[in-house]
């Protein structure tokens, strides 16, 4: 079928955001930072934000390892 | 009050009509001021009259203000005001070739109306796992979605009919989404872009007649960016425009830094002798969402068009399904 690999990427794409969203719940939300007085809601933002963008990071990297090994041989010809 | 089925009949058909009777009019319009552009995946030269954003956004308007009359919500209003602003961003670039970093930009100074008026939730809900409070994140993620949704849709308007055919189908299953989820007032509220989106999709098709231009791509997309931040479904939205996002994200990743469709270089597709599309073989050209397509044998540009479509069925498919997984906890 035409696009075969296509649905498959999005299918991927779409576990992986459900993966994310159960990692952002579970592990990222509950991280409390406390001890820095008025300080503690902007760290504790700034933290859980350079996570989330790890995170981004790291999901933007998996997906394009993935496409390069989906389709860089029907690109390439 | 009138029923909400009522409304939502009232709406859609105001949305649809307004569409369908003003575009003929605006094609002749920018057809008489020789506002018409080639159509490069025709043999022949074709000069098609752009931008359609003008029909589009009058549908929006007239049918939203119209719901805003019955429900007079923050949230229909907040999506006004965002679509508006992204249409006059979309009719600068349409009229005046603009930098790359414009739109971006620009679209995110659009969503500040939704800020200013309070019309979002600010915390982000997930399938099955539930909800991430973040009060500040938040609000940089609203300046961030409807630059992406915008260009987004910008992006995958690329061949006749794409991005209204697309939009069409997107932005039902997120009408479908959001009554799954009971929002029912945003639901209503999203029905005349899929609406608009269908009665520009019968201009916009092959052959098309009408272009949307970046003023029309973009007023669909910062739509539909401000629905799934009011409605506050903003995963499932991501979810539904995947075959979309996959399409930027290519591109991204290809060119690497964020250019105008008109700087590439190398164009990703080709055409054979009897003029169907055909993935260039070029090193220098952008991986794309019809490049990709096209990697297994040329094809007609409607054949292209409706493989779009069947990618964009699935992803409305999975949006419907995750909208069911919300609010279930493992």
């Amino acid at each position: 079928m035409r696009g075969l690999p296509i649905f498959a990427y999005i299918s991927v794409m779409w576990i992986l955001i459900i993966i994310g969203g159960g990692l952002l719940v579970f592990i990222i939300a509950p991280i409390s930072i406390t001890g820095y007085g008025k300080l503690d809601h902007i760290l504790d933002s700034g933290v859980k934000a350079v996570i989330s963008i790890s995170l981004v990071v790291a999901w933007i990297f998996i997906m394009s390892k993935i496409k390069n090994w989906i389709f860089q041989r029907k690109v390439s010809h | 009050m009138m029923d909400r089925p009522i409304i939502g009949i009232i709406i859609s058909v105001i949305a649809f009509v307004t569409v369908y009777f003003t575009t003929p009019l605006l094609i002749k319009a920018l057809a008489k001021r020789n506002m018409v552009v080639k159509d490069y995946n025709k043999p022949q030269t074709i000069m098609v009259p752009r931008p359609g954003g003008p029909s589009i956004l009058a549908g929006i308007l007239v049918s939203e203000i119209t719901l805003y009359v019955f429900l007079q919500s923050v949230e229909i209003l907040a999506i006004i005001i965002t679509t508006s602003l992204a249409f006059f961003v979309g009719l600068a670039d349409d009229r005046k070739v603009l930098g790359g970093w414009f739109k971006p930009l620009a679209l995110a100074v659009a969503a500040v109306p939704i800020i200013l008026l309070g019309a979002y939730v600010p915390h982000l809900e997930f399938p099955l796992f539930g909800m991430v409070k973040i009060p500040e994140l938040y609000l940089a993620l609203i300046i961030f979605i409807i630059p992406i949704t915008g260009n987004t849709i910008n992006s995958i308007d690329v061949l006749n009919g794409v991005a209204s055919g697309f939009m069409t189908i997107a932005s039902f299953a997120l009408t479908i989404c959001l009554v799954v989820i009971h929002n029912y007032d945003v639901a209503l509220a999203s029905l005349p872009l899929g609406f608009v989106s269908l009665a520009f999709y019968k201009y916009h098709k092959v052959p098309s007649k009408i272009f949307p231009g970046d003023s029309g791509a973009l007023t669909l997309g910062a739509m539909y960016g401000s629905i799934a931040i009011v409605g506050h479904v903003e995963i499932i939205a991501a979810i539904a425009l995947l075959p979309a996002v996959i399409n930027s994200f290519l591109f991204l990743s290809s060119v690497k830094r964020i250019i105008e469709h008109r700087q590439i270089k190398a164009n990703p597709v080709v055409h054979t002798e009897d003029f169907k599309l055909q993935a260039t073989t070029d090193k220098a050209a952008p991986v794309t969402l019809v490049r990709l397509i096209l990697a297994q044998g040329p094809l007609t540009e409607k054949e292209v068009g409706f493989i779009i479509f069947k990618l964009g069925l699935f992803s409305a498919a999975l949006a419907i399904i995750t909208s069911f997984m919300m609010g279930v906890k493992p």
